[in-house]
This record gives structure tokens, C-alpha cells and sequence, in this order.
């Protein structure tokens, strides 16, 4: 049985509320104790965590692997190897992929190829519709044998309010979590940009607050007639979390993830056409950004995801109203979270960590998320002080586009562990 | 003039430029002017220089107005046009800058519909770049020559009052307009239906008017922008009808002004929708002298690009007959 002593770290465990200096055996891929001087038993591998923090591993909510279909981009594989250099030790697959993972075969695959990698663990979200067409409900029962956590039609989302209605109903059979990408199409068509003054000016078309706002309030609806299980993706405005905190104040089945770029950077970014700052849900505005902060802080919006969401260089040097949406954010998500949220002391670190792990877990019901005697050993190893600067040539990612290269960020995961491996270090 | 008013690589928009750089152009307008009323249309400015006018829409008055300012200038020129050239077998447009640039040309006229294309281009390519019109971002000479018709007629533009009265939201006429106009010292006014306004219009340092008869009261000049036909298929108003009868430019409605109103439109128009035809022809309007002035605009933008002094009177001296 392999083993493993990770020493002298401060040991945050969000799930216990622990925050203190101790050691963290493992073994057997489970956590076997948690203590001040734990003994070493013989042949047990030793980390030196002196002056690191050991946490359970991240988990996102809300990754882009793009295989199969667009290996060119991102594998699993190297996906799976971009989310351990970020510190995540599991990530969830969104379906938009070639063919789209509605059915239980495409589940099958992705589950097979994470575990040939080797890295992180890969959890499959399967499609709300077949094909993400919006029209019928796909196999929920299968996907969810063959290994999916949830199901979402991502970036294209139910535009019908009665297919959205039964997927939160059926959904419940299997108690699994219906994630929205919230955008009214008729709204958003087209656009390339938040709507506001920067889109103005550029000339580009905007896509209003609005647009999410709208089917954040219909999901609400529907999660408040069905019972269902809604979670809302990569929330970007203050209205949305003014929707969704009144939603939580009725105690409905309604939880949120924000990204880093929308509690770090707003639509200015877009200036000089920077393809690398177009996404969707496009950057807002400073009082959204704040919005978005003060709800992570509060807890109105649940945890932190990052939309990873690789795109090839030539793709994104083009045009801005012809680029692609989306940056790649595994590597960036823990050093941005800490810098603005946990620098600027809106958030401390253990409830940073609980965020970008614990919550997660929770949300979409993952193993992980804790460091309790028999949880997976699932760790992250960080040096939260460390300062360096992005440098997207240095991604594990097979994709660049970002726009914080050249940003000088603060904290890295140093190492990263999962099932009792250490699958990472910091070279 | 010193080396550092220039106007530098490229002419993308007019929101980057000092008032100083706009004032030179139109200065460097006023003696081309002459060039076109000569006999022999030609002085030798840009001889030598190869220009390539890269259009990704259609266009025929500003293509030909560039291509007219080009040759003109002497400068070697080469249209091409999206339909028929690699552009429509999938070629982008980075790739296409670059075979541009392997052929050692000196100068790139764009028009694209996406905005930013021009900025882009520049970006990318050491010639000197022109923006013809980028999507719904800037159309610069458009504005420029809008500009020199309105000094024409007022001698000068601060303390001007310019209304631009349409499709705002589409129009990156307008857009150009407002920065040069304010630039100089100009006010200026839009007024539109307000689903053709974009977003945050005022925080460009524009006034807003709901209302048509509100700008003619206002303003000293009209420059009334071209309503697309799809506007009305896409939702944004009811129909051309209904436009005409709550926007349009009308006799009977600047009949009310307090003072003669000049009538710009910078083309193609739709007669009876925007803009009545008793307008367009009529005294007012300087309709074609935006025209005439939009070569000679073009000329001193090209000039001062490639490195022209200007006030030098050797570049308007004729070719040897």
C-alpha cells in the first residue's frame, strides 16, 4: 500500500474547519490521519510542506477539454495535466464536444481517457438535450451510470422553458444538478462584448446584462415550481446576484459559480480589440466586478470555476467579432482568486480554499473536498506568497490564450496529489 | 509644423488623433483642392509609391474617391475586391497582410466589415494603413470630409452645432463625427429613434435629442445618416414609412428652424426615407461638395502617411507636359 507523509505544512481543511501546522498521512489513496507529529512509517515517501499550505485538492466545476473532437486544442489528457499544475485534483467536463456527450458512450470515453492520463480526476457533464439542440431531453439515467456528475447544454443553452422545466424534474430522479449557461439568445445574438460604453465606442455589438439576467431569473422560477436542483454557471453581473440572493433567502435548490476573470478584470480589457479578453459571459463592468466579489464573499454565489476553455492562436488572431469565445484558466484560477480576493482580505485563505474545493464538491455531490480520515487523497500543496508573473508560454495547457500573461500574480500550487500520487510539481 | 505632428503609421479613426493632427489634414485638404480643378489632374507626391485598396464590402464612392486620390498623387494602385480574390476561399485576414507585405507595398486602404479590422491590419504590417470603414467603428475620411465641407461653409468649427440624425447604433460615420467634430471645438447632437442609439452615446461627449425637430431647432448643420433597409426586418423600427413621418428630413419641417440648416448626407441615400428630395437637391445641401471634398481629403491623408510635408508647395506642383 502505498503511503505518504506530507510534514509540517499548515494544514486547511474547510470541511472540519482546521487551520493549523500538522502533518497529513495518506495511504492507500484515502487520508489515513491528520495530526501534530504523526510518525513515519517505514517506506512511507515524505513531503516537506514547512512553510506551504496543504489543502484538499480544487475542483472545478467548469472545464472545456474539447476532446473528443478538437484534440488540436486541449486533450483530456493535457487538460488533465493543466488542472494538477493549477492545483486541481478533479475538474467536470462540459459536453460541447465532437460528438457532444449526450449519451452514455461519449460518457464512457471521457471517463477512459482521464483514467489512461493519469492526472486529474475528469468527471463527464453530460448534455441536457440531445445533440444540444434544445429539443429532447437526452439519457440522464445512463449518462449518470456511465459516470456523469450533472447535466448542462452549455453554451447553447434551453431556450424552452418547458424543456428546462422537465430536465429539472427529471434530473431529481438521479439527484444531479442542472447547470445553466443563463443567456437569452434573442438578446445576445451576435454580440461580441458586454453592452456599455467600451462597446460603443469599439463599434462591436454588446450583449446587454440583461441577457443572463433574464434566464437567471427563469431558472430561479423553475427551480422554485420543480424543486429541481439549479446551478447557475459563470455568473457575471449584479443583477444576477441580486436575483440569486433573494432565491437563497427563500431557500430554494439554487447554487453559483463565478470565474477569475469576472471578479478581476471588467469589458475595458476588451480596448484595442484584445481577442484574448472575448468571452461569454463577456467582461462587465466595475460594479459587476464588485458584485461579484462581495457574492463570493457572502456566499451568494457558491464557488469559484474557471470556463477553461482553450482556443487555438490562430483562432483568436483574427478579427474580434471573428474570434471564438473563451480563455484557458486552470493555471491562472488559484494565483487570480488569491491575489484579489484573498490580497485585498475580502476573503481568508480557508475560505478560499473552501470555494475552490470544499463547495464544489458539495454542489456537484464529488468525492473530495476534505482531508477527513478515508476522503480521497486529493491535495494541493501551496505557497500562497509566492509571487511570479504569467507566462502563458509556460502552460501545460496545449492552448495560450489568456489575457494575464505578463500579469504578476501571488500563490501557486507547489505540488499537487491525487488518489495518494503526487501527479505535480512546481519545477 | 514639426516632424512630431504627423499623423504617424497609420489612420485607423479619428478618436486616437490630437486636435492638432485633425487640423492638419484638413489644412493639407485645402490646396488639393485645386489639383482636381486642373486640366491635368496630376501632381507627382506619391510617384513610386504602390497602394493597395483592400475591400472587403462593397463600396463604390469611397473606393473610387481613394482611387481617384491615389492616382491623382501618381502612386501605383491595385483594387481588391473580397468577391473573386483569396479572401473568399477562406484566406484570413492576417494571412492576407502578409503576402500584401511580401510584395514590398507601401500602403494599404481597408474597408472590412468587421470593426477593427484596420487597427489589426496596422498592427500587423509595417505599411502605412487607411481605414476605409471598419464594421461600425470609424470611417475617418468620411468624417474629415464632412468636417472640411462644414469649414467650408462656417470658415471654422468650434462653437459649431452639428446634428447627426439616424441610424447611430450602425454607423461608424457617426462615430468618426463625433470625435473629429468635438476635437475642433465643435458640439454635436444625435437623434434617432432610441433603438438606434447605442448604449452610453452621451459619455462620447454627445448630446442626446429624442426628437428630429428638437435637433432642427438646436442645430447649424444636419448630417443625416443612411437608413439601412434591414433595420426594419431586424426589429429595430416599424417601417421605412413610419421612419420618414417621425425622422425623416423634410421641407416642411426645417421650414420651422430659427435659421437656414446646411444638409449633409455622406451617401448612398434612401430619397424619402432619411432624407426628402427636396432636401437633398436643394440649396442647402452640400451633398456633392462632400464629394468633390472627399478626394482632396483623401489625397492629404495619403500624403502626410507617407511621410509629405505639409504646406509644400513642390507636392502640388503639376507632372511635366
Amino acid at each position: 500500500m502505498t503511503q505518504l507523509l506530507i510534514r509540517g505544512g499548515r494544514v486547511i481543511d474547510p470541511a472540519v474547519g482546521r487551520d493549523e501546522q500538522a502533518d497529513v498521512l495518506l495511504a492507500g489513496g484515502k487520508v489515513e490521519a491528520v495530526g501534530q507529529g504523526l510518525g513515519a512509517p517505514d517506506g512511507v515517501e515524505i513531503v516537506d510542506a514547512a512553510g506551504l499550505v496543504v489543502a484538499p485538492g480544487f475542483i472545478d466545476l467548469h472545464t472545456h477539454l474539447r476532446e473528443p473532437g478538437q484534440e488540436d486544442l486541449e486533450t483530456i489528457a493535457t487538460g488533465a495535466m493543466s488542472a494538477v499544475a493549477g492545483g486541481f485534483t478533479a475538474v467536470c467536463a462540459m459536453p460541447n464536444t465532437d460528438p457532444v456527450c449526450d449519451n452514455q458512450g461519449v460518457v464512457g470515453f471521457v471517463v477512459s481517457q482521464a483514467q489512461r492520463a493519469g492526472k486529474a480526476r475528469v468527471y463527464p457533464i453530460g448534455a441536457i438535450s440531445l445533440g444540444q439542440k434544445g429539443q429532447q431531453l437526452a439519457e440522464f439515467g445512463e449518462l449518470v451510470g456511465a459516470g456523469a456528475v450533472a447535466v448542462s447544454d452549455d453554451g447553447h443553452p434551453v431556450m424552452s422553458s418547458h424543456l428546462m422545466r422537465t430536465a429539472l424534474e427529471y434530473a431529481k430522479v438521479f439527484g444531479i444538478p442542472v447547470a445553466d449557461h443563463c443567456e437569452e439568445m434573442s438578446l445576445a445574438e451576435g454580440g461580441a462584448m458586454h453592452e456599455g460604453v467600451v462597446s460603443t465606442r469599439l463599434g462591436l455589438k454588446g450583449i446587454p446584462a440583461a441577457a443572463e439576467e433574464i434566464m437567471v431569473a427563469r431558472d430561479i422560477l423553475l427551480a422554485e415550481l420543480t424543486g429541481g436542483h439549479v446551478h447557475l454557471c459563470h455568473m457575471s453581473t449584479r443583477g444576477s446576484v441580486d436575483l440569486i440572493r433573494r432565491a437563497k433567502d427563500k431557500g430554494l435548490r439554487v447554487t453559483a459559480e463565478a470565474c477569475p476573470h469576472h471578479f478581476t478584470l471588467t469589458h475595458e480589457a476588451c480596448e484595442d480589440y484584445n481577442t484574448n479578453a472575448k468571452m461569454n459571459p463577456p467582461l462587465r463592468e466595475d460594479e459587476d466586478r464588485e458584485a461579484i466579489r462581495e457574492a463570493l464573499r457572502d456566499g451568494t454565489i457558491d464557488a469559484i470555476a474557471t470556463d477553461h476553455a482553450p482556443h487555438h492562436y490562430d483562432a483568436k488572431e483574427r478579427e474580434f467579432d471573428q474570434a471564438p469565445n473563451g480563455i484557458i484558466g486552470l493555471e491562472t484560477a488559484f494565483p487570480l482568486a488569491n491575489a484579489e480576493l484573498v490580497g485585498s482580505g475580502l476573503l481568508t485563505l480557508p475560505q478560499l480554499v473552501e470555494r475552490m474545493s470544499t463547495v464544489p464538491a458539495r454542489i456537484f455531490g464529488l468525492p473530495g473536498g476534505s482531508l477527513a480520515k478515508g476522503a480521497p487523497a486529493d491535495i494541493v500543496i501551496l505557497d500562497p506568497g509566492m509571487r511570479w508573473t504569467v507566462d502563458p508560454s509556460t502552460f501545460r495547457s496545449k492552448s495560450r490564450n489568456t489575457p494575464f500573461g505578463g500579469r504578476e500574480v501571488k500563490g501557486r500550487a507547489v505540488a499537487t496529489i491525487v488518489r495518494g500520487h503526487v501527479v505535480y510539481r512546481q519545477p | 509644423m514639426t516632424a512630431a505632428a504627423g499623423l504617424g503609421k497609420d489612420l485607423v479613426g479619428l478618436e486616437k488623433l490630437t486636435p492638432d493632427q485633425v487640423r492638419l489634414i484638413l489644412d493639407t485638404a485645402e490646396p488639393f483642392k485645386e489639383v482636381s480643378e486642373r486640366q491635368i489632374k496630376k501632381v507627382p507626391a506619391l510617384r513610386g509609391k504602390t497602394i493597395v485598396n483592400l475591400f472587403f464590402e462593397a463600396s463604390t464612392r469611397t473606393r473610387i474617391s481613394f482611387e481617384f486620390a491615389e492616382k491623382r498623387l501618381s502612386a501605383d494602385t491595385v483594387n481588391v475586391a473580397a468577391v473573386g480574390s483569396s479572401v473568399s476561399k477562406g484566406e484570413t485576414l492576417v494571412d492576407t497582410a502578409r503576402n500584401l507585405e511580401a510584395m514590398r507595398i507601401d500602403m494599404v486602404v481597408i474597408r472590412h466589415g468587421s470593426s477593427g479590422a484596420a487597427q489589426f491590419l496596422g498592427d500587423r504590417i509595417n505599411s502605412n494603413v487607411v481605414n476605409a470603414g471598419d464594421g461600425k467603428h470609424e470611417h475617418p475620411t468620411q468624417a474629415l470630409l464632412d468636417m472640411l465641407t462644414l469649414r467650408d461653409r462656417f470658415s471654422k468649427l468650434d462653437g459649431l452645432k452639428v446634428a447627426i440624425i439616424g441610424d447611430v447604433l450602425h454607423s461608424r460615420v457617426a462615430r468618426s463625427n463625433i470625435w473629429g467634430l468635438t476635437k475642433l471645438g465643435a458640439s454635436v447632437a444625435v437623434c434617432g429613434p432610441a433603438s438606434l442609439l447605442p448604449r452610453g452615446i452621451d459619455e462620447m461627449g454627445v448630446t442626446v435629442l429624442p426628437r428630429v425637430e428638437d435637433a432642427i431647432q438646436w442645430a447649424d448643420a444636419l448630417n443625416v445618416l443612411r437608413l439601412q433597409l434591414e433595420r426594419m426586418t431586424a426589429g429595430f423600427i416599424p417601417s421605412l414609412r413610419e421612419y420618414n413621418r417621425v425622422f425623416g428630413v423634410t421641407n416642411e419641417r426645417l421650414k420651422r428652424a430659427p435659421k437656414d440648416l446646411l444638409i449633409l448626407h455622406p451617401g448612398p441615400m434612401n430619397r424619402g426615407v432619411e432624407i426628402d428630395s427636396d432636401v437633398a437637391d436643394g440649396e442647402h445641401s452640400v451633398i456633392l461638395p462632400q464629394v468633390t471634398n472627399g478626394v482632396a481629403v483623401r489625397m492629404a491623408v495619403l500624403y502626410l502617411l507617407a511621410g509629405g510635408r505639409p504646406g509644400s508647395s513642390a507636392a502640388l506642383q503639376g507632372e511635366e507636359r
